[in-house]
């Protein structure tokens, strides 16, 4: 049989506060990870600890290095992320783009939400590069947060994320007007 | 406002540059902790609260290089409680990365995040949402839950689809909560907003997973919302900013085929409500497009997942078709994949597409690969096995390395299951042996061992085919063992075309040619141990083959007198004094195995796959691989002890299954334990019984007389073997001992089984079976053991009405001259028969039988009338202070206890 959702068996596992179980739908993690290795944007869903990212960095750095190209993009990774976890990765120039999600997950879907992604960031930044996204890390989570919520999808329209996203960058450009005048100051004084 | 110079002076993307520009980790690590000290500084430092802002930014950053930065969180919270927007989003955007819901300081935001979602703006609110939907606990989702359920309800649509997804998070960290969120998730439904409509249709999957009365309420109130949902996207033919790749809105496709599924699943009238517009997206959706694609293997899902009609499946099932042979890896990977969970439901329908599932064995995608090939394994059935295997061994020729060794155990596999005549299997085994043999099970090879000695008929045919092998590809391990075996055995058939098929090429091997072979495989520098003790064994079985050759073969066994490895060693030595002064037993010492048992090797195979593996670790260090085996099979160790003892057969040869009757079967039973454990003292293993234990001890000097140089040898692997063994409770006729009781029996038989020279002690019992005559009635005593020190005499008595219970009064008597003291009788049963021991009346035997110790003992057949009373003794005392051991098996105790 396909695997189907149990409605009455993960109440049981549900149940459990604080415990996110592993067979619920949902994106676990978002990766951007340059092609030296080097993390770019990291945003896990599913807690893990702090002290593991880099190791989860590169774990998943080393499995996508050494696949070649031409291959399909998705990638089991129960040894990484946990049983029944699998990643989908987009290479685009010096960057890897990776989702990590559970087995529910559509992973032809998941491919096109990292299309999704990519536009966006392309409509944001105008031809998207690595300098682009290390300075502006902030505006990618920004992004990113319009368009998945707790590790579920919230927006697959990029124009509704950018106008979002724009929407939100008046917002702070306006408040930081409002405090031009202090901050130029302390500016100055603390060069 | 005074400013001090070493706060955090320089800005986010000075750090930045700062540390992209650090040639080194460490100068990295330098300017971390610059800046790490300096927002330290600001932090404990008053009035910098613009600053705390670019801090945070610096802080976030730092945290995604792997620094640590607890010391932030504090400052999160600060944030968030400011007015202005950039700190409360810089503040949310802290909390989530640097902060998580194991942490108590969580608790502390509460309060913050009740504000913000019942704030005026919608951004503010939007980013409490965001950050409540990311990280809230099972508390904050209580606290929270009715603002959020206000938020539902709101008209700002950003407002509503994250608040939606919130609920999501909020149901599953308490899944009660999931009734009061299930009339709202059912309204939104009826939303035109794509973005509200996803996070809608997700809430409500959560709620089915959360609660089967949420599950039925959304059964009743929104498949016929879910339909019209999907209807409306698939015939829409313009919605240009969710369109992907000319599909419009993917997303919300899949989401609400999802969705269905769950509502249809197991659910007749839901199904057959969404047959139609489960067709029509099937059959309509375009195929050229990712996306489109994406929205077909959903489809697809959702139809094997319900209550769908054959027609759909079929429909289903062709997509899927239609995906294998698209040349994009992705969607052949998807492909595969649910086709491997179709395969249950439709065998037939995945059969069809077998020879395309094949061709993805081949493909240059590993991962792509491996499901191909666990497909291929899943489809194998007796009609197609012989054209699929040709195909797989094909392609093991070409195959990668690192995947050789997957395809190779799925062949193996595959042909060991589906053989059905034995000259196919062996053919394609020795393909995958000259193909792959380093990658090669041990119990693979060892099957084939047990299937070519079974083969009379073939294995001539065996032979020749594995020395042709061998010349080819002699550096596969497996190949080199098998070949060196067979050709130890059957070395005549190979020189002499025994037994040629009639397809057969004919090869011409002189004697010398073999003995070139054997040599050549010991001499390879990659053979290990268990290899080369193989080819040893497999020489000196050549040298009774081919007398002609005997004396090259002892200068070869001779080079080894020094071998640094003490196994080699040792058979080096052993084997040069068998060759050299034991001329006249020497062929008969050397004669070809018995044929090995293949159903009593299935079993243990079974048991050992199962029960092994922690046994098997200290075992690789003496000679890995050979060790579950049947002694014969592949245990060359074992190999001239067995010949030694089958030297006894011969001489009263009794078939070894005449031999097998109910008790004696039983009897191989006990002694299968116990042959195989003869050595474990001192092996601590978790299965020991008191058997064992009993027959470690007294088995090595019965075997000293016989094999005095084999047995160390003996006793450094037999401990390997005994767990597995003694794991199997079946009877294992092929036992080191095993043959022995066959061919014993008839000549100790003869002698009423009372007096047996110690040597032969373990033997003792095997003769009884036949020495029973009608004695049920009366019970009376019988002589339990005797020999030229030691005499005892069991009484039996049987209680009414518990004929499973016997009463033993044993009663030992001492036959010289000399007292015994610190007299100790034991007595172990199989597992079947429970024993009780009372106190013996003493522990000190007068000499000369004037007077002897008495000891009464319970015993109780589970089996009663299915398996006869057996049991082994052992006595132990002391004869003027030294330690005398004595031992035995009773198993002339009347039918029918």
């Amino acid at each position: 049989m396909l695997v189907p959702p149990r409605p009455c068996n993960c109440k049981a596992v549900l149940i459990s506060p604080g415990s996110s179980s592993s067979s619920a739908t949902m994106i676990q993690a978002v990766m951007v990870i340059s092609t030296l290795g080097k993390p770019r944007l990291l945003k896990f869903y599913n807690f893990q600890d702090p002290e593991k990212h880099q190791e989860l960095v590169r774990s998943v750095f080393q499995l996508l290095s050494a696949r070649p190209e031409g291959v399909s993009n998705f990638v089991q990774t129960d040894a990484i992320f946990g049983p029944g976890t699998k990643l989908v990765y987009k290479h685009l120039a010096t960057l890897y783009f990776v989702f990590v999600f559970d087995s529910s997950e559509n992973e032809l879907a998941m491919l096109d939400l990292v299309q999704v992604f990519v536009e966006t960031l392309n409509r944001c930044f105008k031809n998207v590069c690595e300098l682009d996204i290390v300075f502006n890390f902030n505006k990618l989570h920004t992004v990113l947060d319009e368009m998945i919520l707790g590790g579920q999808v919230i927006e697959t329209s990029s124009e509704e994320i950018m106008r979002s996203v724009e929407e939100i960058a008046r917002l702070e450009k306006q408040s930081n007007t409002t405090s031009l005048i202090p901050k130029s100051i302390s500016e100055r004084f603390s060069r | 406002m005074a400013l001090n110079p070493f706060s955090s002076g320089t800005r986010l993307r000075d750090m930045i540059r700062a540390i992209r520009a650090s040639k080194t980790a460490a100068e990295e690590r330098a300017v971390v902790r610059r800046e790490c000290a300096a927002i330290r500084t600001a932090i404990s430092e008053r009035g910098q609260e613009e600053l705390r802002h670019r801090n945070m930014a610096k802080l976030m950053f730092i945290h995604m290089l792997g620094y640590p930065t607890h010391f932030g969180q504090m400052e999160c919270l600060k944030l968030i409680a400011a007015v202005g927007y950039p700190e409360k989003r810089i503040g949310y955007l802290g909390l989530m990365l640097l902060l998580d819901e194991r942490q108590e300081v969580l608790m502390l935001v509460t309060n913050s995040l009740k504000q913000d979602l019942n704030h005026s703006s919608p951004f503010i609110v939007g980013l409490a949402l965001c950050a409540l939907g990311n990280i809230c606990s099972a508390e904050m989702a209580r606290d929270l839950a009715p603002e959020v359920e206000k938020l539902l309800r709101s008209r700002d649509v950003n407002t509503k689809k994250k608040a939606a997804l919130c609920s999501v998070r909020i149901v599953r960290k308490v899944p009660d909560l999931a009734e009061n969120f299930m009339g709202l998730a059912a309204s939104l439904l009826k939303e035109k907003h794509h973005g509200v409509l996803i996070s809608a249709v997700q809430l409500c999957t959560e709620l089915c997973k959360a609660s089967k009365d949420a599950l039925e309420y959304l059964r009743k109130n929104c498949i016929e919302g879910l339909v019209r949902i999907l209807r409306d996207v698939s015939n829409s033919s313009y919605a240009p900013e969710y369109d992907v790749a000319g599909i419009s809105d993917p997303f919300l496709h899949i989401r609400v085929l999802k969705l269905m599924r769950m509502l249809g699943q197991g659910d007749a009238d839901c199904s057959e409500y969404m047959n139609d517009i489960l067709a029509q997206v099937a059959t309509k959706t375009e195929s050229n497009k990712n996306a489109g694609n994406a929205i077909l293997y959903e489809c697809v899902e959702t139809i094997m997942g319900i209550e769908a009609t054959s027609g759909l499946r079929v429909l289903a099932i062709n997509i899927l078709g239609r995906f294998l042979s698209n040349r994009d890896n992705n969607i052949r990977y998807v492909a595969l994949n649910i086709l491997m969970r179709a395969i249950t439901v439709d065998t037939q329908a995945v059969q069809r597409h077998r020879v395309t599932i094949l061709e993805c064995v081949k493909d240059a995608d590993a991962s792509i690969r491996k499901r191909a090939l666990e497909l291929v394994f899943l489809l194998v059935n007796d009609t197609n096995v012989k054209p699929l295997t040709k195909e797989l061994v094909d392609y093991l020729d070409v195959a990668d390395p690192d995947f050789k060794e997957d395809l190779t155990a799925k062949i193996c596999s595959i042909t060991e299951k589906f053989s059905q005549e034995k000259l196919w299997y062996l053919d394609q085994m020795f393909k995958v042996l000259s193909l792959a043999g380093n990658h090669v099970k041990d119990d693979v090879w060892h099957a084939l061992i047990v299937v070519i000695s079974n083969a009379s008929e073939l294995q001539g045919y065996a032979v020749r085919s594995l020395y042709t092998a061998l010349r080819a590809y002699s550096e596969q391990g497996s190949l080199l063992r098998v070949a060196v075996w067979c050709i130890g055995e059957y070395g005549e058939m190979l020189v002499n075309n025994v037994g040629m098929l009639e397809a057969e090429p004919p090869i011409t091997v002189t004697e010398s040619d073999a003995v070139d072979a054997v040599e050549l495989g010991f001499n390879r520098y990659s053979a290990d141990v268990t290899t080369r003790s193989m080819c040893l064994v497999a020489l000196l079985k050549l040298s009774s083959r081919f007398p002609s050759m005997s004396e090259r073969i002892k200068l070869i066994v001779a080079q080894n007198k020094e071998n640094m490895v003490l196994e080699l060693q040792q058979r080096s030595i052993e084997f040069g004094s068998i060759i050299q002064r034991h001329q006249s037993i020497r062929s008969s010492l050397l004669e070809r195995m018995p044929v090995l048992d293949e159903a009593a090797y299935l079993v243990k195979r079974a048991s050992a796959t199962q029960a092994t593996t922690p046994a098997y670790k200290p075992a690789s260090r003496v000679t890995p691989g050979d060790l579950k085996l049947p002694n014969g099979v592949a245990k060359p160790a074992a190999a001239p002890l067995v010949d030694l003892l089958d030297l006894s057969s011969d001489d009263a040869p009794v078939p070894s299954t005449s031999a097998t009757t109910t008790p004696n079967d039983f009897l191989q039973d006990l002694l299968g334990i116990g042959g195989t454990n003869l050595p474990t003292a001192g092996v601590p293993s978790a299965s020991t019984d008191i058997l064992m234990d009993l027959l470690s001890i007294g088995s090595s000097p019965s075997q000293n007389g016989l094999l005095d140089s084999t047995s160390p040898g003996q006793a450094e692997k037999k401990p390997v073997s005994a767990v597995p063994q003694v794991v199997s409770p079946v009877p294992e006729p092929i036992d080191l001992l095993g043959s022995l009781s066959s061919s014993a029996s008839s000549s100790a038989g003869t002698k009423s089984s009372t007096v047996v020279p110690q040597v032969v002690d373990l033997l003792d019992g095997l003769s009884a079976s036949t020495s029973v005559s009608g004695l049920e009635d009366a019970l009376p005593s019988i002589t339990a053991f005797q020999s030229a020190t030691l005499k005892i005499v069991f009484d039996l008595r049987k209680q009414l009405g518990k004929p499973q219970e016997t009463t033993i009064h044993a009663t030992f008597t001492n036959l010289t001259s000399t007292t015994y003291t610190d007299f100790i009788f034991q007595a172990a049963v199989p597992k079947f028969i429970q024993l009780r021991l009372d106190p013996a009346s003493g522990n000190v035997v007068p000499a000369s039988g004037k007077g002897s110790v008495t000891q009464g003992f319970n015993v109780t057949n589970s089996q009663h009338g299915q398996k006869p009373l057996a049991m082994r003794i052992r006595m132990s005392y002391k004869v003027n202070g030294e330690d005398r051991l004595e031992q035995g098996q009773v198993s002339n105790f009347p039918l029918g206890l």
